[in-house]
């Protein structure tokens, strides 16, 4: 005669514990097709650079006054979010708060740098393909920063509302990952339209 | 830590007072509201069926009416301009609104049936996905009803998608639409692959899992991946049409051939992703008619994720007569034929479980088995456009029309009206009937290959695709007339389906759990099944866990003793690959947040193809509303600690 | 059957589409029987069907486990191998054989697909040894031709059956083509990437002939008009001057532009408008008037002549020879 499988879980965690959750698989399936998104788009870049005539880049040697400080504002946004994001595993509430906190502020003025850094360029979206890639690349960016500042400040107030505990902080979890995408994502954008012109390929 | 709310299931047997308290807590309200708010996948499923069905509907009316004037050389029914819309709405209407969502529709009312689990994995994504497939549908309708359809094909080469060439709204109809589309089946996608790696039944390791996870996992992998590239080229086409941009504007340095390359590396994977689930169909219920188990299921799992893996890197083969390098061309050339590989394993392992079992011809099984030998005649001539020279000469003309017809219709339509005469009696508790079924079958049968078999002869008599007439001298004739008479018989073959359909759903035979003595999980439950789906979720020991008492298996399923789950509206959630148990699922409740987000996109849309700003920003601001609504953390969910806040 | 099919590829009559011929009658060999091993196999696999019906005689008939049968899938796989990879090294070959301008070509042509004709022009090293004419191309037999591919507004292929496979035309690149003829005739081309609401009647015609008539067609096409003698043709070319200038040329008259095709030799020409219509005096005024009737959307307005108007300007064009 067969057995029959026996089946006798031991106590089971109900509902999302820490990571463990449905939601932050959600959110990394959702990071991973928004990675392939930007990845279109340094394709779509890369692609017209490669194929057009010479003289394509409007900016051969791109300014990096505003935009290097920028970049490294931006991660270490993320790096404040992610000390946030202990404060929330270690019952620190001060600590979240001012980690969230500080996120959202740097997030801010990243995207106000950001829009200086649009108004200093010499060229617009529709001065040629270089232009609207430059732009409509950067822009895709800062769609996904205004979201981003969106997600913080409402890990803040929920923060503050004392929703979380150690072993309840999904939301913040995947949160603080969204963050840590966008801020990875203009790292290669930074790498693609503002360095790689320097090793030459701006001719 | 507070472990305090930690839990072990309580393990029991089905009784009358268990399936009350699981009603209770899983039937949804009924009405307008309900209507509106439900999440269960399975309304969503059907949802999903007939929308995508009434599609098929649609699109097989465009082309009978383009059947019409090819009928005959030189004819005037229709204007160039109104069969261009007509061709490419058909293709938008049959490769997007059609073959895709018909497959998410059966996924989605079958995963957590065949799964073993009470729903999928984000119920509100799922109903969301559906309520933006159903908006853009509607809108891209709505565009072609005013006439501004689709007029550039399916695939929508610029330069001519631009503003100077095509000056009316068409393409930001079809733009916009295709943008909010992808979005559904974006998140769609998300929702399959966390359903396939979180909520299988205990003990359904990822190899014991039924052949339509491994299909539609692989799809879905493959959707959420390329399905930005497709969003992406039809938005930059927006904004070079309506913000002066110029990705794809010569004058501007913009490149045309990008177009392309974006389209393809979506489009190519995107053909296998609407014909994988629907190959799962075969595997999984070919067998049932054969009686016994599928021959080769662990090489049949492989080679559909190869055929995926392969799938990624051919794109180019629908380029190549676009002056691309020779080098580079022979590597795609290569890829090419080699994914004949992965896709012959699936046709050797069929063919075997055919001869090798005692088959019982139902219309199901002939539909199945029929699937068989279209995919093999579309699947040769792919191979012949595989070799680069050859498709010079095969490259738009009729061949590959037939190609893609033999591929779509054969591996996607045809197991669709198998799943249908298949799952029917699960959907409705019904079975359809068999002699309508046959008629249907051999009317839809005979009609396709009249059809379509002579068009591979139309094409290599030189017919270029996509021309609303040709001459009389071209010895194209007699063949087009009888692609158009096929066409209009198996247009009767569909209008018996309806037939059979209406018929049998009020007094078709009952065809109680398991009316084909079929394997897998969703048999074993009753026919429709409750709104729980699984009274007790059940321990999974085998591929199929109703034939082992058959098949003689050393450790048995367990289906009558299972997990209670009866503390709230729970299922299991178990680890990716071993499904061992790993955490109990809390459920949200029917919300009308998936359906008032939807209004808020739609009215963003509405705004962007009006370019009214007021109304881009209130579905703005109704958007952003609906989502806070939804991710605020709930108390029941156990996204915030009860103790909390 | 095969004969009658102008733009059918199962015969070839140059080199180009010659080393197709042969690998698409292969491929289609294979495929075809293909289609019949597995047809044959599927048959006799379900006729030893052991029962017909429904669900209860589904039921009614015990599952068993079966052999494993992976053979099957071994056998078939190693099998279908052999053709794949004879194909796969066969399509390099070719590909080889085919693809990028061969190394003598002694006549370079550079086509343009517009919406919808095709502007042909015949390079040379010295200007006055080139010239411009539209849809019709003449090629000396056994002599490979270069043809520089480009698209004016949007994207064309470019394709002739009987001598060669199908290039794009695209905006903003020079594709490069080849042909050879083998045999003189006049061999049928046409656009085959959706251009629009006439992509159906972009046609094209190959003249390939003997080198002695290619060059007595070169000399003649390289002079300009003939002044008009009789007074309907001259005044046929007042109204061509001033109405069709806009956008035609024709050489040695003051109608020079090069929005539609050039008209210098009109009557060389065995058909009009993108192989739609005979190059007759009829079919000529038909268009002349009612263009947009007969080809839809064609980018030559119906012209809204007189019945004088009309008959002169035709007797003009006649002159174009
Ligand atoms: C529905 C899904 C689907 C599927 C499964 C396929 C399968 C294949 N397709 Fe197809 N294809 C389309 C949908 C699909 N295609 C569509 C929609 C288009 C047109 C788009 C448009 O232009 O509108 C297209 C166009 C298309 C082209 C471009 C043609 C052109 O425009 O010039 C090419 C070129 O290589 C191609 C190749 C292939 C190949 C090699 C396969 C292979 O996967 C097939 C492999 C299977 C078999 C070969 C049968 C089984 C094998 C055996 C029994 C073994 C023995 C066989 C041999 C020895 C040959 N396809
Ligand atoms: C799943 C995909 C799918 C399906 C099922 C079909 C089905 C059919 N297709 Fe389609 N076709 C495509 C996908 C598909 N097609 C694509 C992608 C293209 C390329 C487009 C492009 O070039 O851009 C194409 C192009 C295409 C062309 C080429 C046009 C051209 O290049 O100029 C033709 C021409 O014959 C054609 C014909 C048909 C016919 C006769 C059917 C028949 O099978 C249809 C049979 C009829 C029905 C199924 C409907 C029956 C309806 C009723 C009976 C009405 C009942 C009504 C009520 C109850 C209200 N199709
Ligand atoms: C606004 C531009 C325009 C004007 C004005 C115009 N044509 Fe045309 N013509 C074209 C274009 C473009 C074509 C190619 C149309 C096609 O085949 O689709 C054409 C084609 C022709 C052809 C066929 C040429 C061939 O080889 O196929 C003839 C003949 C012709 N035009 C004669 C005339 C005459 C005569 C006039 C004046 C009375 C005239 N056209 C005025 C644009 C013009
Ligand atoms: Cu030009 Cu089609
Ligand atoms: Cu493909």
């Amino acid at each position: 005669m067969a057995e029959v499988l026996t089946l006798h879980p031991g106590p089971l965690p109900v509902g999302p514990i820490g990571r463990r959750g449905l939601g932050w698989w959600g959110v990394g399936t959702l990071v991973a097709s928004e990675a392939a998104l930007f990845g279109y788009l340094l394709f779509s870049y890369f692609y017209t650079g490669a194929t057009a005539p010479p003289g394509w880049m409007l900016e051969p040697r791109p300014v990096l006054k505003l935009a290097l400080p920028n970049t490294i504002l931006l991660l270490a946004s993320s790096v404040i979010a992610w000390y946030g994001e202990h404060g929330v595993l270690d019952r620190k509430p001060a600590q979240a708060l001012i980690g969230f906190g500080g996120a959202f502020l740097m997030a801010c003025l990243f995207a106000a740098v950001q829009v200086l850094e649009w108004y200093a360029k010499p060229f617009h979206m529709g001065t040629s393909s270089y232009g609207s890639l430059y732009f409509v690349t950067t822009g895709f960016h800062m769609a996904h920063v205004v979201v981003g500042i969106a997600v913080l400040g409402v890990i803040f107030i929920w923060t503050a509302l004392d929703y979380f505990s150690p072993r309840r902080n999904l939301s913040v979890s995947a949160g603080v990952l969204y963050w840590h995408f966008v801020d990875i994502v203009w790292l290669f954008i930074f790498a693609s339209f503002y360095i790689s012109p320097y090793l030459g390929f701006g001719r | 830590m507070n472990r305090a709310d930690d839990r072990a299931p309580a393990l029991g047997t089905v009784s009358p007072g268990l399936e009350h308290r699981l009603h209770e807590l899983w039937e949804g309200e009924g009405g307008l509201k309900g209507f509106l708010s439900t999440v269960d996948h399975k309304k969503i499923g059907l949802r999903y069926i007939v929308t995508a069905f009434t599609f098929l509907l649609l699109g097989g009316i465009e082309a009978l009416i383009m059947r019409l004037q090819l009928a005959g050389p030189n004819a005037h029914l229709l204007s160039p301009e109104q069969y261009d819309q007509l061709f490419s709405t058909h293709g938008m209407t049959m490769i997007f609104l059609y073959a895709s969502p018909i497959l998410s529709g059966f996924s989605n009312y079958l995963w957590p049936l065949i799964l073993g689990t009470r729903d999928m994995a984000f119920p509100r994504v799922n109903a969301l996905s559906y309520w933006i497939y159903l908006a853009s549908g509607i809108f891209l309708y709505v565009g072609f009803l005013t006439g501004n359809g689709p007029n550039d094909g399916w695939f929508n080469y610029v330069p001519y998608a631009l503003r100077d060439f095509n000056p009316g709204m068409n393409q930001d109809f079809y733009s916009l639409g295709m943008v909010l589309l992808g979005t559904s089946t974006t998140v769609g996608a998300a929702n399959f692959i966390v359903t396939a790696m979180r909520t299988r039944a205990p003990g359904m390791s990822i190899n014991r899992a039924p052949m339509l996870l491994w299909g539609t996992l692989t799809a879905n992998v493959a959707n959420l991946l390329v399905v930005p590239a497709v969003s992406l080229a039809f938005f930059l086409l927006w904004l070079d049409r309506q913000f002066g941009t110029h990705f794809f504007d010569v004058r501007a340095e913009g490149q045309p051939l990008l177009w392309q390359h974006l389209f393809w590396i979506f489009g190519h994977p995107w053909v296998y992703a609407i014909v994988l689930p629907a190959m799962a169909f075969v595997s999984d219920a070919l067998p049932v008619f054969c009686r016994r188990p599928l021959v080769g299921y662990p090489l049949v799992a492989l080679s559909t994720v190869a055929t995926m893996v392969l799938g990624f890197g051919v794109w180019v083969h629908h380029m190549f007569a676009t002056g691309l390098p020779a080098l580079g061309m022979s590597f795609f050339s290569a890829a090419s034929i080699a994914i004949v590989v992965p896709s012959s394993v699936t046709i050797f392992s069929w063919l075997a479980t055919i001869w090798h079992g005692r088959p019982v011809v139902t219309t199901a099984f002939m539909f199945f088995a029929s699937t068989i030998i279209l995919f093999v005649i579309g699947g040769v001539s792919g191979f012949m456009t595989a070799s680069v020279p050859v498709d010079w000469q095969l490259t738009d003309t009729y061949f590959v029309v037939a190609h893609l017809h033999y591929v779509l219709i054969g591996i996607n339509l045809f197991p669709v009206l198998g799943a249908i005469y298949f799952w029917f009696p699960k959907m409705t508790g019904r079975l359809l009937d068999e002699r309508l079924g046959r008629w249907n079958f051999w009317l839809i049968f005979i009609g396709f290959n009249l059809a379509f078999l002579p068009m591979h002869l139309t094409g290599l008599f030189g017919m270029p695709r996509r021309v609303y007439t040709y001459g009389p001298d071209m010895g194209w004739n007699t063949l087009n007339l009888i692609t158009s008479v096929g066409s209009f018989v198996i247009a009767i073959g569909v209008v018996l389906l309806l037939v059979n359909v209406v018929k049998s759903r009020r007094s078709g035979a009952l065809a109680g759990p398991n009316p084909w003595g079929a394997h897998t999980l969703e048999w074993s439950i009753p026919s429709p099944p409750p709104p729980y789906n699984f009274a007790l979720i059940p321990a999974v020991a085998s591929r199929h866990p109703l034939w082992e008492a058959e098949l003689h298996e050393e450790v048995r399923s367990s289906l009558d003793r299972g997990l209670m789950l009866d503390k709230g509206k729970e299922t299991l959630g178990t680890t990716p690959l071993d499904a061992l148990p790993d955490m109990i699922l809390r459920m949200p409740e029917d919300t009308v947040a998936p359906f008032v987000l939807t209004l808020g996109l739609a009215l963003l849309f509405t705004g962007m193809i009006l370019k009214v700003w007021l109304l881009m920003l209130a579905g703005a601001l109704v958007l952003t509303a609906s989502l806070l609504v939804w991710l605020w953390p709930r108390r029941e969910l156990r996204e915030r600690e009860p103790a909390h806040g | 059957m095969i004969g009658s099919t102008p733009l059918g590829y199962l015969q070839a009559a140059g080199e180009r589409a010659h080393a197709i011929l042969a690998l698409t009658w292969f491929t289609l060999a294979v495929s075809i029987l293909v289609c019949v091993v597995i047809a044959v196999l599927l048959w006799r696999a379900v006729t030893r069907a052991r029962a017909h019906g429904g669900a209860a005689e589904t039921r009614a008939v015990p599952v068993e486990r079966g052999p494993k049968a992976l053979r099957w899938i071994g056998v078939g796989v190693s099998i279908s191998a052999v053709p794949l990879i004879i194909t796969l090294i066969w399509t390099m070959v070719t590909l080889a054989a085919t693809s990028g301008p061969p190394p003598d070509t002694h006549l370079t042509l550079d086509v343009t697909g517009h919406q919808w004709w095709w502007e042909v022009h015949y390079d040379a090293a010295q200007p006055d040894q080139s010239f411009t004419t539209a849809n019709e191309i003449h090629i000396p037999v056994n002599t490979r031709v270069l043809v520089r591919l480009r698209g004016a507004d949007v994207i064309h292929s470019f394709w002739v059956p009987k001598l060669a496979g199908k290039t794009d035309t695209i905006p903003g690149q020079t594709n490069l083509a080849w042909l050879q003829a083998s045999a003189a005739g006049r061999y049928l081309g046409q656009c085959t990437e959706y251009c629009g609401w006439q992509h159906a009647h972009m046609a094209l015609e190959v003249v390939a002939e003997s080198p002695q008539d290619f060059q007595r067609w070169r000399a003649q096409q390289l002079q300009p008009a003939q002044t008009p003698t009789a007074p309907t043709a001259q005044h046929g070319l007042q109204v061509v001057e001033f109405r069709c200038g806009l956008c035609h040329q024709v050489r040695g008259t003051l109608a020079a532009s090069h929005v539609g095709p050039d008209l210098t030799h009109l009557m060389s020409r065995h058909m009009i408008a993108s192989g739609m219509l005979p190059n007759t005096a009829g079919a000529l005024s038909g268009w002349i008037e009612a263009a947009q009737g007969i080809k839809p959307g064609s980018q030559m307005p119906d012209q809204n002549l007189s019945a004088e108007e009309l008959s002169d300007v035709v007797a003009y064009l006649e002159t174009l020879q």
